[in-house]
């Protein structure tokens, strides 16, 4: 962390301010907030980069982790490469070849992006809770100049989207691939991928793209119902980020789950 | 019913001050203005606070009641447990001038900066017209009653004084939104948003959204969109390689510079 002194020079505590040591007088559990993030955020990456890494237990006929999909290297299990294995030549675990997408998407997100700003840069750590920093040019500067490519991120994950609902429309079939069949698997792919989609096409950058941009919505009726459709979803954008978090890590969790043989799916036909 | 109320008041100016205790007498129903007024009355007939009209609609009442930024005027009492102390500091952000008074200067300076409207030449009939749907896309905005409480909390300023400067703060971002959104409007606003006004420096963080006490949605509905419009003007290249050979770009009639 920055030096301690920084507020003495600059911030709440400089020479022309009201003279209060306290670096904030809120009374009520502000930390509470960031302390959870936090928690939830390095849950999430320790497990997910664990799954990531392992390269193993992804594909439980005929359902496969939304972290391995698509599925594109020669090491993918058999049934598990529905759209073939361009990257034949990657030696690391297939997910890796993929997960920047989706990763990319979310670390830039605008969203995600107040929730670690606050909960692990502390800038600020609460509203009216001093920051420990002694500098601060936010997103002007490299690298969070960067956050800019978010809209590119969003494009890739129109796709993933797309291949997500394709994974859950193929867990109509049985471990024999035999179409007509639905399991608890099936619920939950469906579930997730919907949270998915909600989260996508709530996102800011979509919002722009579809109507946003505009100055003049009278001129682009079509353009305006789909920039007003995006804006209804748009305000709880921060509830799909977390809901759609939990559903991935949750589907990877079931898959997981039954490739190691812990549990067995619940077919319902 | 009635109750004494235990108040914390930051009491001074420039030079120092601090945190002094008062008990008033208060009845449920009141807002912390009203408390503070009753100091006024009975303990402390010299304390210098702003106010004008009791209503949550001039702006001039904003402080920061248990480290909150909020208007006086429109924190009822009935928020508060009975014993719970408040405490009622000025704005931290901007410089203090007596008690709970502040100077609001920066923001006018930010004003200053931030070119006027600039519509077109009218219709051949001596009129401008603009559709209903366009009209109402700024109302949001316009509900600002400019008590700066969002300007005050955010981390931008008020933690880096040295950012005053560069900075023009969410309230004017709010106008630079309105005006880039303005159909009739024919100044380039992304431009001065991302240079003088330093859009940049803002890390979408919201606590400015929290704080708006009109409920506008500062950071959703005019930062992000106006960062989205750099980001079209400045980093996409789809949008840029569609410019320079001559596609899209149709809905920037009658803007000036590019
Ligand atoms: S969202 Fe931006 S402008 Fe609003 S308080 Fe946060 S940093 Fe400041
Ligand atoms: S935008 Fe909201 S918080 Fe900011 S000055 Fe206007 S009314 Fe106050
Ligand atoms: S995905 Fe969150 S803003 Fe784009
Ligand atoms: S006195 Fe006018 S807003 Fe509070």
């Amino acid at each position: 962390m920055a030096s301690t002194d920084a507020g003495v020079h600059s911030g709440v505590n400089g020479p022309t301010r009201a003279s209060i040591p306290e670096k904030t007088l809120r009374t009520d559990r502000w930390w509470l907030a960031p302390l959870a993030t936090f928690v939830v955020f390095v849950t999430f990456i320790i497990y997910s980069s664990w799954r990531a890494f392992s390269g193993d237990d992804y594909y439980a006929s005929p359902y496969l982790s939304p972290f391995y999909s698509p599925c594109l290297t020669d090491s993918c299990v058999e049934g598990s490469s529905d759209f073939g294995t361009p990257f034949s030549w990657w030696q690391l675990s297939p997910a890796l070849v993929i997960l920047i997408f989706p990763l990319g998407f979310r670390f830039t997100c605008y969203y995600y992006r107040k929730a670690y700003y606050r909960a692990f840069w502390l800038s600020p750590p609460a509203c009216a809770v001093a920051e420990p920093h002694s500098s601060y040019s936010g997103e002007a500067k490299f690298p969070l100049l960067l956050q800019n490519i978010h809209r590119y991120f969003w494009y890739a994950a129109v796709v993933v989207a797309v291949v997500l609902t394709f994974d859950a429309v193929l867990a109509f079939r049985d471990e024999h691939h035999e179409w007509g069949h639905m399991g608890l698997g099936t619920v939950l792919m469906w579930i997730n991928v919907i949270l998915i989609w909600l989260y996508t096409l709530s996102c800011h950058s979509c919002r722009n793209i579809v109507g946003g941009r505009l100055r003049h919505f009278s001129k682009h009726p079509v353009r305006y119902k789909l920039w007003t459709w995006v804006s209804r979803l748009n305000p709880y954008h921060a509830k799909f980020a977390w809901y759609s978090l939990f559903s991935v890590a949750l589907v990877d969790l079931y898959v997981y789950l039954l490739a190691t043989g812990v549990i067995t799916d619940p077919r319902f036909f | 019913m009635s109750y004494r109320l235990k108040m914390r008041l930051w009491r001074g100016d420039r030079s120092g001050g601090e945190l002094k205790d008062y008990q008033v007498e208060v009845s449920e129903g009141e807002v912390v203005l009203d408390a503070i007024h009753r100091v006024q009355a009975t303990e402390a007939g010299d304390l210098a606070v702003r106010w004008n009209c009791k209503a949550g609609k001039c702006g001039s009442c904003s402080a920061e009641i248990n480290g909150k930024p909020r208007l006086m005027c429109m924190c009822r009492l009935s928020d508060f447990e009975p014993e719970e102390t408040i405490t009622v500091t000025p704005m931290r952000s901007f410089p203090v001038i007596r008690d709970l008074v502040t100077d609001v200067s920066f923001n006018y300076e930010k004003a200053k900066q931030l070119p006027s409207f600039k519509p077109g030449p009218r219709d051949a009939d001596g009129k401008r017209r603009m559709a209903q749907i366009d009209v109402e896309r700024g109302q949001e905005f316009r509900k600002c009653i400019e008590c700066f409480l969002c300007q005050n909390t955010c981390h931008v300023v008020r933690d880096h004084e040295e950012n005053k400067p560069a900075f023009a703060g969410p309230r004017f971002f709010l106008r630079y939104a309105e005006l880039d959104m303005h159909p009739l409007d024919t100044h380039d606003r992304v431009e001065l948003a991302q240079g003088a006004a330093g859009l940049g420096m803002c890390n979408i963080t919201k606590c400015c959204t929290e704080v708006c006490p009109e409920h506008i949605k500062i950071t959703d509905n005019a930062i992000i969109p106006l960062k989205e419009r750099v980001v079209d003007k400045k980093y996409d290249p789809l949008i840029w390689l569609g410019n320079k050979i001559g596609i899209r770009n149709k809905d920037n009639d009658g803007r000036t510079t590019a």
